[in-house]
């Protein structure tokens, strides 16, 4: 099912199957070149698929950007021990909603990105691990795998050869942390979801202590089509240095929100001006995230020229993230946005590194007395202080992803913080937010 | 303690999932899934699941205690959710959160008398491109409005 209208400008290569009839039956998946990858790359040696990810110019999906054929190459495939293929469906990052459109749609297209990399790096299991709250997610997933067992997709000696693999969900039960690989690795042995120390990374050391490849839903869901047909065409769909498309999730302050599939480097003005629909009511852009609520917020002048890609974000010191798109117009309290992020990071902290337990938790309620009227000009640099104290101190990016955010809003929104000094009540509040009724 | 055929035919097949000697794995799903029957993670659910899977009942407790979907306590029968994270907050996510604690006269995570409804303001619960979005147990709404919200809990107070 579709929530949103497609947009003309959208390359559609992940969700070309959005929308058909049936999208998620293996009929259909089978009808459009379904598994033709799969039954490609049971041909290829391990290092071309692997050599074909690498010339795709696919990086990972979930927020860190780091290139899927090298993370593929570090699997020790010649280990005596079992490997696995962990998908990390535990979609939570603020903003983003593609993961669950792309299972809802295609859910055999994710199955055959696993099949795929169990090839590549010998495994023969592969878990989906699927955040709690996407219940409906599992019922298609184990759907559409009892289909592929059913049509020898998944079992044993698959389409005559003498590979195997088998597949199955997982639920988590709520919580942001295990989106992050090694808790996420954590809360699928039974645990609660504290992240490992690292090094020995999940590609040596992961899942039940095996080598595992962990990759986020989209990167698998890139897979098929990059076998298909071929690394160098998903390649020439994006920019040098990062191929491909990638599903962005317009949210806030725009006329269409949605969810489209738009070529890496594709223009920010353009994505909210024409993909988007504009700003909602004819306001002006005040603020933007560009991937999630862990990424630094951008000012309406930083988006001027911002190209969406890894390191067109990495040049205004922020991030493309996991594609979650925030766009705030200009009656946006940024303290108040401020706040709900960090009220979120506080709640979600898993409480292992002080840091980021302590760091989260005063920060909120710094921040809830400078929005209540309570704030004092020190705080304005407290709150800076206490978030840069946090960065880089931490075992897994929660704390940074707290910071940064924080970071750039006390910075580039300071006179946002000054007009709510002691006495004086929230500019914005007298603005209701909600105008879709 | 005993749960349903359907619940001990999911419970069998996850613990035929994980490699040997990894049955552990199957402990954040069972004891959703018990939950899902039963109502709440009863201390009965804490025994019978860590007896089950050979673990102490305080291994299940310090598992239990960490994930937000998991509780000791019965909530209602329609358990809605409503996100007031930044993509529902700039669409009106706080306004909906207090409409519906007005409404129904109560707060975070509590139900109403008659055990038919229980509140919950949630984290991000991924439908940021439709929101504001709420969940009504493990059903997604979109696009919610203070009309369609008052729809929605109206007919959650009448359906059987």
């Amino acid at each position: 099912m579709l929530y949103n209208e497609p947009s003309p400008l959208e390359i559609k290569v992940l969700s070309r199957r959005f929308g058909l009839p049936n999208s998620d039956s293996i009929e259909t998946y089978l009808e459009t070149d379904g598994y033709k990858a799969f039954k490609k790359a049971l041909g290829m040696k391990p290092e071309e698929i692997i050599e074909e990810l690498k010339i795709s110019n696919l990086r990972g999906r979930g927020g860190a950007g780091f290139p899927t054929g090298m993370k593929w190459s570090f699997v020790p495939r010649t280990s005596p021990k079992p490997k696995y293929v962990i998908v990390n469906a535990d979609e939570s990052e603020p903003g983003t909603c593609k993961d669950r459109v792309l299972i809802e749609n295609d859910p055999h297209q994710l199955i055959e990105g696993m099949l795929i990399a169990g090839l590549a790096v010998d495994a023969h299991a592969g878990y989906i691990y699927v955040r709690g709250e996407y219940r409906y997610l599992i019922e298609i997933l184990d759907k559409a795998i009892a289909e592929a067992y059913g049509r020898g997709y998944l079992g044993k000696n698959l389409q005559g050869s003498n590979f195997s693999f088998d597949a199955y969900t997982h639920t988590g039960a709520g919580a942001y942390e295990c989106g992050e690989e090694s808790a996420l690795l954590e809360s699928l042995e039974g645990k609660r979801g504290i992240p490992r120390i690292r090094p020995p990374f999940p590609a040596v050391v992961g899942a039940f202590q095996c080598p595992t490849v962990l990759n986020n839903v989209e990167t698998f869901c890139a897979v098929p089509p990059i076998i298909r047909d071929g690394g160098a065409a998903f390649a020439a769909l994006g920019i040098p240095k990062a191929g491909g498309t990638k599903l962005t999730c317009l949210t806030g302050h725009v006329n269409k929100p949605g969810v489209y599939e738009l070529p890496l480097g594709f223009p920010v003005d353009k994505m909210i001006n024409e993909v988007g629909g504009g700003m909602r009511n004819g306001k002006k852009l005040k603020a933007f995230i560009p991937g999630g609520s862990s990424c630094p917020v951008l000012t309406a002048a930083e988006c001027e020229g911002l190209t969406m890609d890894y390191d067109a974000m990495a040049k205004k010191k922020s991030m493309l993230g996991s594609g979650g798109v925030v766009i705030m117009d200009e009656d946006t309290c940024m303290v108040k946005a401020a706040l709900r992020i960090m009220r979120f990071y506080a709640h979600e902290s898993c409480g292992w590194c002080i840091p980021c337990r302590e760091g989260t938790a005063w920060l909120r309620k710094i921040l809830q007395r400078f929005h209540d009227g309570f704030g004092q000009r020190d705080d304005i640099v407290l709150i800076g202080d206490l978030a840069k104290n946090m960065l880089g101190r931490t075992f897994c990016p929660l704390g940074d992803a707290a910071a940064l955010p924080t970071i750039s809003i006390v910075e580039k929104f300071r006179d946002e913080f000054e007009a709510h000094l002691a006495g004086k009540p929230c500019p914005y509040e007298t603005a209701p937010q909600l105008v879709m009724a | 303690m005993t749960f349903s055929p359907q619940l001990e035919a999911k419970f069998a097949k996850l613990l035929t999932i994980y490699p040997p000697g990894r049955q552990r794995s199957a402990l954040i799903p069972m004891l959703l899934y018990a939950q899902d029957e039963v109502g709440s993670v009863t201390p009965e659910v804490i025994e019978e699941i860590a007896r089950r899977l050979e673990i102490q009942p305080l291994q299940v407790e310090e598992v239990l205690s960490y994930y937000s979907m998991l509780h000791r306590k019965p909530l209602g029968k329609h358990h809605v959710q409503i996100c007031t994270n930044i993509s529902c907050l700039l669409t009106g996510g706080e306004e909906l959160w207090k409409h519906a604690c007005q409404k129904l006269g109560i707060g975070h995570k509590e139900v109403t008398p008659d055990g038919r409804i229980s509140l919950e303001e949630v984290e991000c619960i991924g439908a940021c491109s439709w929101a504001p979005a709420i969940q009504v147990n493990y059903d997604f709404y979109h696009k919610i409005t203070p009309r369609t919200l008052d729809q929605i809990l109206d007919s959650l107070k009448s359906s059987q």
